[in-house]
C-alpha cells in the first residue's frame, strides 16, 4: 500500500502507511516520526499507532495544503528500512508474577492449546515483544505479536474489574493494565512494573518501538517489590 | 481562598489542557465550551488558559474568604452575590466572606467560574484539567470533581472597571447548532448515501453523553468499510460504531480508537456543542478546512492563544 496523507481535523493530518498491522508499516511510522522532530515544520505532537501516524501542527504557521506537501516529501525521502529500525529503541525486561490467583485465564489458554500453565508461562516468557503502540489509556501499550502456540481471543463477556498491573493476552496482542478498568482480555499474571501512578507522576517508560520481555517472578519476590495479590471479583 | 459550600451536580477545575502527551496516551481535558472559557479569562486579562471552574447544570455555591475580581460565562444561570443579583457574561467584584451562589440553567449546561489571576492548582504534565477516566488532575491530582468543604487557592484581586462581552458575541444556546463537518479520516470509505445522512437528517443529543463523547440518536450509518487498525482520535472527531449512531469525541477521548470517523467538527462549533442539552437536536454542513483554518487562526489571534507543545518531544 502507498501511504496516504488524510485530514485529520482543523490542525491535523493522519499518515496511513498500511490498513493492517506490520512490523514494517510500524517502522515506517516511527521513522517519519523522528524526521518530522527533525524538519523545519512547526509540528505540535504526534501520535504514532500501529500503521499510522497522526500529525498535529501550527495553523498559524502552515496550512493544510502546505502540511500535506511537506509532509508527502519528507516520505518520500525516508530511506529503505534496515536493520537499524528493527533494532531502534530500549529493551525493558518486565518481571510477572503468574499465578491462577492473579491470572485466571491461565487455565482457559492452557486448554486451548492443549498444554499445562506453566508452559503458557513459558512461551509468554520465550519471546520479545515491540511496542507498536501506546494509548487508549495511559500508559497502556499495545505489545506483539504473541505467537499463535499462546494466542487467545477476548472473553466474550469482559469483566468489571481488573486489577491494575494485570498482564493480558488478546489475539495477536499482549499488554498490561495500568489503572484497574474493565476489560475483556485474558489475564495471566500481575506486574509492579510502573506503568501509571500519575499521584507520584510516574508515566510509562515505555516507548513506540521499544522492545519488552517478560520475565516470571515468585510469589514472594512479587510481593518484596510491592506487588498485591488482590483476587478478582 | 474559595471554598466550596455545594458543588452542584459535577464540578470541575479546567485549565486549557495537558497538551503534548498524546503519544504516552494521557488525553487533553480542558473546558469543552473552549469559547466561554476563553471569554472569562479575557474579561479578567487572566492568561488565556488560566484554570477556571467548569460547573455541570449550576447548583454551586462558593464562599471567598479574599476579594476576588470574578466573571461566569456559558450557560445561562442565575447569580447571586450573597442577596444580590449579578450578571454573567460580565465581570463583577466579591468581598471577603461573601457567598457567590450559582442557581440553575436555564439554557446551556455548563457555566464556567473564572478568578483573576487564576485558580492555582498544581499542574502534572503541564495541566491540572481534571479528567476522571485517567484519575488524573484536578486539586486533589486525582481526577475527582470538586467536593464540599474543598478550599481552592486564588490570589487577592480587585475589580477595579465592568468589563462585559458585547451582546452579540453572546451564543443562544437555546437554538439548534449548526455543526461545520471537514471531512477526513475514513470520510471517502463510507458509501455516498451513508456519508450524506449527517448533512440531510437531524440527530438528537443522546442521554450518554459525557466529556469523552457526545452520541448522538438519529438515521443509523453505515460502514462497508474494512476493519480499522487503532488510531489516533481528535478533539472533534465523529465516530461511527457498528450501531451506527455517531459520537463526536470531545476533550476527555480515549487517545486511540478502532472506530471509523467521517471527519471532524470544526473546533468552532464543538463549543456550542458542549451547551446542548440531551434530547437537543443538531444540524449538519460540510465545511472546507480551508475556511476553518482561517476563521481559527483570527479567533486564536483575538485571545492571545499561541498554539504550542508544552513539551519537547
Amino acid at each position: 500500500m502507498k501511504p496516504s496523507i488524510v485530514n485529520a481535523g482543523a490542525d491535523a493530518v493522519i499518515v496511513y502507511f498500511s490498513d493492517e498491522i506490520s512490523l514494517a508499516a510500524n517502522q515506517r511510522v516511527l521513522q517519519l516520526d523522528a524526521a518530522l522532530a527533525d524538519s523545519d515544520l512547526a509540528i505540535l505532537e504526534t501520535v504514532p499507532a500501529y500503521s499510522s501516524l497522526m500529525v498535529y501542527y501550527d495553523i498559524t504557521r502552515h496550512s493544510d495544503t502546505d502540511v500535506r506537501g511537506a509532509v508527502k516529501a519528507i516520505i518520500e525521502s525516508l530511506p529503505a528500512l534496515d536493520e537499524r529500525d528493527a533494532a531502534q529503541g530500549q529493551t525493558h525486561v518486565i518481571p510477572v508474577y503468574y499465578d491462577e490467583t492473579v491470572g485466571p485465564d491461565l487455565a482457559r489458554i492452557a486448554e486451548l492449546h492443549g498444554c499445562s500453565a506453566e508452559e503458557v508461562i513459558e512461551r509468554h516468557c520465550r519471546d520479545s515483544y515491540r511496542v507498536y503502540a501506546l494509548g487508549f489509556a495511559p500508559g497502556f501499550a499495545y505489545m506483539g505479536e504473541v505467537a499463535e502456540d499462546l494466542q487467545a481471543p477476548r472473553l466474550d463477556s469482559p469483566r468489571t474489574r481488573i486489577p491494575a498491573g494485570s498482564v493480558a493476552i488478546a489475539e495477536r496482542q499482549t499488554a498490561i493494565y495500568p489503572l484497574a478498568s474493565p476489560g475483556g482480555w485474558n489475564i495471566i499474571g500481575r506486574t509492579t512494573f510502573p506503568l501509571y501512578e500519575p499521584q507520584k507522576g510516574i508515566l510509562n517508560q515505555l516507548n513506540s518501538g521499544d522492545t519488552v520481555r517478560f520475565k516470571a517472578i515468585s510469589k514472594d519476590e512479587f510481593i518484596a517489590a510491592g506487588g498485591s495479590v488482590e483476587a478478582f471479583e | 481562598m474559595i471554598e466550596v459550600i455545594e458543588p452542584g451536580m459535577y464540578a470541575t477545575i479546567q485549565d486549557f489542557g495537558r497538551l503534548g502527551y498524546l503519544k504516552k496516551g494521557l488525553t487533553r481535558g480542558g473546558p469543552i465550551d473552549e469559547n466561554a472559557f476563553l471569554w472569562g479569562n479575557y474579561l479578567l486579562k487572566n492568561e488565556a488558559g488560566a484554570a477556571q471552574i467548569e460547573i455541570v447544570l449550576g447548583g454551586s455555591k462558593f464562599k471567598f474568604t479574599s476579594a476576588a475580581a470574578v466573571a461566569v460565562c456559558g450557560a445561562d444561570v442565575t447569580l447571586k452575590l450573597d442577596n444580590e443579583d449579578r450578571s454573567i457574561w460580565e465581570t463583577f467584584q466579591v468581598e471577603a466572606g461573601q457567598v457567590l451562589t450559582i442557581g440553575p440553567a436555564r439554557s446551556g449546561l455548563r457555566a464556567y467560574l473564572a478568578v483573576a489571576g487564576g485558580i492555582q492548582v498544581k499542574p502534572q504534565w503541564g495541566s491540572c484539567a481534571t479528567v476522571k477516566r485517567e484519575q488524573l488532575g484536578g486539586h486533589r491530582g486525582d481526577g475527582s470533581a470538586l467536593q464540599k468543604g474543598d478550599t481552592l487557592a486564588i490570589e487577592a484581586s480587585n475589580c477595579e472597571l465592568t468589563q462585559r462581552i458585547p451582546w452579540r458575541y453572546r451564543p443562544d444556546y437555546s437554538k439548534p447548532p449548526v455543526l461545520g463537518l471537514i471531512p477526513g479520516f475514513q470520510y471517502d470509505q463510507f458509501a455516498m448515501a451513508e456519508r450524506e445522512k449527517l448533512s440531510f437528517h437531524e440527530y438528537k443529543i443522546s442521554q450518554q453523553s459525557d466529556r469523552m463523547g457526545i452520541r448522538l440518536e438519529g438515521p443509523a450509518i453505515e460502514y462497508a468499510g474494512k476493519g480499522l487498525v487503532s488510531e489516533g482520535i481528535n478533539i472533534g472527531s465523529v465516530q461511527v460504531p457498528p450501531n451506527g449512531q455517531p459520537i463526536i469525541m470531545m476533550n476527555d477521548r480515549q487517545t486511540l480508537g478502532g472506530y471509523p470517523k467521517l471527519g471532524n467538527i470544526s473546533p468552532l462549533d464543538l463549543s456550542r456543542l458542549a451547551q446542548c442539552r440531551p434530547g437537543q437536536t443538531v444540524q449538519f454542513t460540510r465545511v472546507e478546512v480551508a475556511q476553518v483554518q482561517q476563521q481559527l487562526t483570527k479567533y486564536y489571534d483575538f485571545f492571545g492563544i499561541t498554539p504550542a507543545c508544552q513539551t519537547d518531544h
